[in-house]
């Protein structure tokens, strides 16, 4: 145990695992708004995010932008960037509702008991990263430098980059965005609905397929917009990007209480803040087991989440 | 008529709930459904709402055919529902709840004009305006599901045990609500246990046992009816 580490790098740890975080609070919105409304885990959730890891990745090729290209100026900095999260959130929300009118539409039609959605989220996951690997044959991809982290300014001893800050203030104000579209307008108040009583929801005329369409698309998009900032901080995507990243995202809609809006926000910058005090603490390879020990315990004493309550509850 | 069912049968798996009910309700009435624990008198609501597929036969409402027709839908043509154990949301502000009724609307000034209806008719409403739906008691939720079902300002209005787990007291209110709504021109059809109530209140009144009609007739003369007495009033 280092505990001089810890303390010595505090304020970087902080800083790294905010960004962190806010990538898995982006994608855990995914899991959440899902479980809210049909209480089924997608786990094809994953692939979500990995097309769009790749989707902007290839948008910027046609641009001729690969890992070896120069970083562009500012304008094109902008330009890229926001044609990257267009795109990226396109196919994040193609393939999210994809996954939904392919696998599971046709199950819930014929009334299958919920270890067949179970079974049916893990393939439809498998299948899609399988069928990546076999087109990218399983190399990793790079991503061209869009931005390249600069330090913007330094609070006490800790540097915050440029990237980091977009990244927090980016996640901030999508879920921000998020959560005024569930509270406040009809659409959300159908998701609340049918998430708080479906058969009460369909008499008050509203249509249940439109609004689980809805949520799969709504956690796609915000899915697109994770993969984009994954990408411009980790620097490569592989086929089983979203399946590594994806178990913290769901662990993070956990540790928050599933189906809370809210809490996979504060899920996920916990997890991403502890796992890199872990880090610090015990060195970079026990991150993962040690935010894992960490979630366990937090669920023992909480075991619906740290504000465990479901997604219709979540009031402004 | 504004609704007429035509020997409609409904199964649960492979329990039969209705054995080829056939009933009708005429615009402006109030018809009571009355019945044992069991006998289908809410299978019979969930089958015109739209919550349960029927198996045969057919519903319509207004002229028109709607037993394929999807809840959400048949709301628009304006039937709505109380149903039974009211299901509020319980996570919306008794207001929220209130709107949700609203739903299919569009026209805010006239949503406005019926919320301002829902809280004349039961104040108490307007006292837990911005309370949670999970915190009412249960005669508050009971008026909470009844005001909410009027937000759609539907042509038929289903309430189901509207009077469960009310103090005496409060059955009367609400029955008397009930009668002050059919008479601003919402045709009701009613479910209920309190058998006394609902066939003193309604215009005419149907009996329902194991899934089958078995009785039908006008509120005072089912009241009046030997077997009915003996079976549902309470009096020998």
């Amino acid at each position: 145990m280092d505990f001089s580490g810890l303390i010595d790098n505090f304020g970087p740890l902080t800083v790294t695992g905010l960004a962190q975080g806010a990538i898995i609070a982006l994608f855990a919105l995914g899991y959440t708004l899902v479980y809210g409304v049909l209480r089924l885990i997608n786990f094809a959730h994953s692939e979500v995010f990995l097309m769009g890891t790749y989707a902007c990745l290839i948008v910027w090729g046609f641009f001729g932008l690969d890992q070896n290209s120069a970083a562009p100026s500012v304008g094109g900095m902008l330009l890229y960037l926001v044609i990257g999260l267009v795109v990226a959130i396109i196919a994040s929300g193609v393939t999210a509702l994809a996954v939904e009118v392919v696998a599971y539409r046709p199950l819930r039609r014929r009334n299958a008991p919920p270890l067949a959605f179970l079974i049916t989220a893990i393939g439809a996951s498998l299948f899609i990263s399988e069928l990546t690997g076999v087109l990218t044959h399983r190399n990793q991809r790079g991503v061209p430098p869009i931005i390249q982290a600069k330090p913007l300014f330094t609070i006490g001893d800790t540097t915050v980059t440029n990237l980091q800050l977009l990244i927090i203030v980016l996640a901030l104000v999508m879920m921000f965005v998020l959560d005024r579209f569930i509270n406040g307008s009809r659409l959300g108040r159908g998701i609340r609905a049918v998430s708080q009583n479906p058969d009460s929801a369909a008499l008050m005329g509203v249509n249940k397929s439109r609004v689980i369409a809805l949520v799969f698309l709504l956690g796609g998009l915000m899915a697109g917009i994770a993969a984009v900032m994954y990408d411009l901080k980790i620097g490569v995507t592989r086929y089983d990007a979203g399946f590594l990243l994806g178990i913290d995202a769901f662990a993070a809609a956990v540790l928050g209480g599933i189906g809370n809006l809210r809490g996979a926000l504060l899920g996920g910058l916990l997890l991403g803040v502890l796992q890199n005090y872990a880090a610090g603490l015990f060195g970079s390879q026990w991150l993962h087991a040690a935010s894992f020990v960490l979630l366990v315990v937090i669920l023992l004493f909480r075991p619906t989440g740290l504000l465990g309550e479901s997604l219709g509850r979540a009031r402004a | 008529m504004l609704l007429e069912i035509d020997n409609v049968t409904l199964a649960y798996g492979r329990i039969q709930a209705l054995h080829g009910i056939s009933l009708t309700v005429g615009e402006g009435e109030v018809v009571a459904l009355i019945g044992a624990n069991g006998a289908g008198k809410s299978t019979t609501m969930r089958a015109i709402s739209g919550l349960r597929p029927v198996s045969q036969g057919t519903i319509k409402f207004d002229g028109q055919d709607i037993t394929k027709l999807r809840a959400d839908l048949r709301v628009i043509r304006g039937v709505s529902q109380s149903p039974e154990g009211r299901g509020i949301f319980p996570g919306m502000t008794v207001r929220e709840n209130l709107e949700m009724g609203a739903y299919t609307r569009r026209n805010r000034t006239e949503i406005n004009e019926d919320l301002q209806r829902a809280f004349t008719l039961f104040p108490r409403l307007k006292e837990r305006e911005k309370q949670t739906g999970g915190t009412l008691s249960g005669g508050e939720q009971q008026m909470l599901a009844v005001g909410r079902a009027l937000m759609s300002r539907p042509k038929l209005l289903l309430l189901d045990e509207p009077s469960m787990g009310l103090a005496p007291m409060l059955i009367q209110q609400i029955f008397d609500i009930i009668v002050e709504i059919n008479q601003q021109g919402t045709t009701v059809l009613l479910v209920e246990q309190n058998a006394q109530q609902a066939l003193s209140r309604a215009h005419r009144a149907y009996v329902l046992e194991t899934g089958r009609i078995v009785k039908e007739g006008t509120g005072r003369e089912l009241l009046n009816d030997p077997a009915v007495k003996d079976a549902y009033l309470g009096v020998a």
